[in-house]
């Protein structure tokens, strides 16, 4: 073993105290990273707005919450209205085009039929003690979920930042979406 | 017939569905002193398995038992830290 000063890569000569300091320096570092990974992160890019596709979102979220992740659920275009405090209460399953429904789409055409098979839904979820999308939305925020609002679909769509449910992010775009997909490890886009 | 536990809080989630036995389980482990044990009342079915699947993900909570009891489904969790 060598009794010569110990260098840096550059030839600067570091005395032991400076030694010290430098793998106390690294040891923090390596300390922030192990923490780092420990807690999971995932991001869920929710583009739709009807009824149905409200839920999968939210429970998810809400779930992931649960286990201590990181949870940010970018919500753009249609799945925005999920996060306006008026249209959220009004979300509506589609009857035309939907072959989960028990009726054929010349009927399913007829005005009223959306707001009819979204009131059947919402009396099979209330029997079913399944959650509100306005208690998910409240339990997903409790537990800590980022809940975001793309800016451009808000301009897009002529809404106010004031329209939505307290809490919800604003200000917010791609990229903010991408940087935390990036450091994700899981992404769904529903 | 199980083990008797000391509880140091019950959760009645009976009626709630998913997600709400997990969501409710996790908030109320928060506020249980470490070594206590929170005891859940559910009537999900799905809470058997999704309880074990938190418990199993989630540190310093450990899943003692989980007891079907006619309707309700009756789960212990000890907070370990």
């Amino acid at each position: 073993m060598s009794t010569e000063p110990s260098s840096t890569a550059d030839g600067t000569q570091l005395s032991t105290a400076e030694l010290q300091a430098r793998i106390e320096e690294l040891e923090e570092t390596v300390a922030d990273l192990e923490t780092d990974d420990e807690q999971q992160k995932m991001t869920i890019v929710a583009t739709q707005g009807t009824f149905d596709m409200a839920y999968p979102p939210l429970i998810l979220a809400s779930t992931a919450a649960a286990f201590g992740w990181d949870v940010v659920v970018f919500h753009t275009f249609w799945g925005l209205d999920i996060l306006h405090e008026e249209k959220s209460e009004k979300l509506q399953l589609s009857a035309v085009g939907n072959p989960n429904m028990p009726m054929p789409n010349a009927l399913a055409a007829l005005p009223g039929m959306d707001r009819l098979a979204t009131r059947m839904m919402e009396n099979r979820i209330d029997d079913n003690g399944t959650a509100t999308i306005k208690e998910l939305i409240d339990l997903s925020l409790e537990q800590g979920v980022e809940l975001q609002a793309c800016q451009m679909t808000i301009e897009l769509m002529e809404y106010d930042e004031d329209d939505f449910y307290d809490d919800v992010t604003v200000g917010v775009g791609a990229a903010t979406a991408l940087q935390h997909m990036a450091e994700s490890d899981i992404q769904l886009l529903v | 017939m199980s083990v008797t536990y000391d509880v140091t809080e019950t959760l009645d989630v009976k009626g709630a569905s998913c997600p709400m036995p997990v969501v409710k389980t996790k908030s109320a482990i928060d506020n249980v002193p470490d070594g206590g044990v929170l005891e859940v009342l559910s009537t999900d079915k799905g809470s058997m398995s999704d309880i074990d699947g938190w418990a199993a993900g989630t540190s310093g909570v450990e899943l003692l038992e989980q007891v079907e009891d006619g309707d309700v489904y009756k789960h212990y969790v000890e907070k370990t830290a």
